[in-house]
């Protein structure tokens, strides 16, 4: 065993140690940042894996907005500390052991059948590379991504659009103050942005080349508005506002419009070679702002007293 | 050229030591105030060490300008961080631990 | 057994692990963050399966780049549903755990 081999064996062990912490520590603030902290071992994991446009993502969005968001439901949704001890009956005990004893089987069975898995008969990577001249960049996963899998993309940006509809549907948190005013963040703030902002625009461009591309650029982006948000210089959007839901929609418009264009010629997204550098740098300049925009809204975008304000908590209702 | 090699592993190491010592700080100190001050200061320190490390190693020096890049940003950040959360918990009324009087 | 196979099995067994959570956790927040161990434990497998003889592949790659995106949109959407039903019943559990309890048990 060598000593790469031990690196990822410790890894591995701290991915499982972290994971179970986030489900079994009785304090759920510590189950939040437990949670936080098993995203930037994933990260270094995924750079084990070879895999940098992953880990950036990680990073970025996994680690950063995705802990940034469960922070922000943890202070709505937080009850008293300690998990209060189970009024648990024996019926209760009992399926909680059928349950863990089911996992416990299932993950055993999934390993086995890893392990004894012969080796695969179809070469991606290969197959990746002999196209790889014409699909207009020269970074295999931003090609796959915006080229050879472009429609799946295409559906992602919507289902993106598609969550930030359904939380308009169902309703936004209030504004809230934020954190108290200090002088520190907003400077931090003010000298930051424009050195993300030139970050976002290095990962966006250099995404033909080597890791990269629009998704970590809009990361960037985002992380910078909830910084203006989180320092009082950006206020929160309000559900009618314009601008906002016209930068997110313009992206997948944008996207939509050229495979449209595209449907019209030949295949659905099938670039012409000589253009496909064109078209996928003009797709995922669209994108980054409108996701930038999106994944921001997640955080920005709250209701006011006047409009979608969730009605206080009244008597318990009854189940259906 | 080995004495590269040489000064850049001695470097990695210590960059190692400072994060080791600076969560052994993390773990075992008494309160929030003393924690952020071994995170700001060993683990940036150990931040320092490690990039300078691989700047040594890199390829172009575009490369290697971009990696100490990193240090100045993280210190701006761990600093405007810390002090928010030091504020935060002086405004939450934590005091600052004291050695009992013996 | 190489890294890539170390890593789907380290999936696995967190997928497995998350899934117990949402199956025995109560409170929501928890259930949520059980959800997204899942999704992680699932894209360890997809790309640790597929690069498990050592060279990287990008088709994989760029999947779970897509899933990490969606992952954050649902947790969104996902915290944005906890809050309504905790803003309407005051409660932070679903289910016969949440009607047994009541609101501030």
């Amino acid at each position: 065993m060598n000593l790469a081999l031990a690196f990822d064996v410790l890894l591995a062990a701290a991915l499982l140690w972290s994971a179970w912490r986030t489900l079994s520590t009785a304090q759920i603030d510590r189950a939040v940042v437990m949670f936080i902290v098993f995203g930037l071992l994933l990260t270094l994991a995924w750079a084990r894996l070879a895999a940098p446009d992953i880990a950036l993502a990680e990073a970025a969005i996994g680690a950063g907005l995705t802990g940034a968001l469960l922070l922000d439901g943890l202070a709505a949704l937080k009850r008293t500390d300690a998990r209060r001890p189970a009024r648990r009956t024996a019926g209760k005990v009992m399926v909680r052991i059928a349950v863990i004893s089911v996992l416990g089987l299932l993950a055993g069975t999934l390993v086995t059948a890893l392990i004894s898995l012969p080796p695969a008969p179809i070469r991606l990577p290969a197959a990746v590379a002999g196209d790889l001249a014409n699909s207009g960049v020269s970074h295999p996963v931003t090609a796959v991504l915006l080229n050879f899998r472009g429609y799946d993309t295409l559906l992602e940006v919507a289902v993106l659009l598609l969550a930030l509809v359904g939380m308009l549907a169902v309703g936004l948190p209030p504004a809230h103050p934020g954190i108290s005013r200090n002088s520190m963040l907003p400077t931090l703030a003010r000298y930051a942005l424009p050195l993300m902002v030139l970050a976002a625009v290095y990962l966006l461009w250099a995404g033909a080349h080597r890791p990269g591309g629009a998704f970590q650029a809009a990361a960037v982006l985002a992380a910078g508005g909830v910084l203006l948000n989180l320092s009082r210089l950006q206020a929160h959007w309000l559900p009618a506002s314009r601008a906002p839901r016209l930068a997110i929609a313009g992206g997948f418009l944008l996207f939509l419009a050229i495979a449209a264009a595209l449907l019209a010629h030949g295949g659905l997204l099938r670039y012409p070679p000589e253009q496909a550098g064109l078209l996928i740098v003009l797709i995922e300049s669209g994108l980054t702002v409108s996701l930038a925009v999106n994944l921001a809204a997640f955080f920005l975008l709250r209701s006011t007293p006047e409009n979608g304000q969730i009605p206080p908590a009244t008597a318990p209702r009854e189940s259906p | 050229m080995p004495l590269l090699d040489l000064l850049s592993g001695s470097l990695l190491l210590c960059g190692a030591f400072f994060f080791f010592a600076g969560t052994i700080g993390l773990l075992r100190f008494p309160d929030v105030y003393t924690r952020l001050h071994a995170l700001a200061k060993a683990d940036n320190l150990g931040l320092g060490c490690i990039l300078a490390g691989l700047a040594l190693q890199a390829d172009s020096m575009a490369l290697a300008l971009k990696l100490l890049a990193i240090w100045p940003l993280a210190l701006i950040a761990s600093a405007a961080v810390g002090y928010t959360i030091a504020r935060r918990a002086d405004r939450l009324g934590i005091v600052p631990w004291e050695k009992p009087k013996p | 057994m190489s890294s890539g196979l170390l890593y789907a099995a380290t999936g696995c067994v967190i997928f497995a692990l998350g899934l117990g959570g949402v199956m025995l956790l109560d409170h929501l927040l928890r259930r949520i963050l059980a959800f997204n161990l899942m999704g992680s434990g699932a894209f360890l497998v997809l790309v640790g399966l597929a690069q498990r003889d050592g060279t990287p592949d990008p088709v994989p790659q760029a999947m779970v780049l897509t899933g990490i995106v969606v992952a954050v949109a649902a947790t969104a959407l996902a915290l944005t549903l906890a809050r309504r039903w905790h803003a309407l019943t005051g409660r932070d559990e679903i289910g016969a755990a949440g009607k047994q309890r009541g609101p501030d048990d």
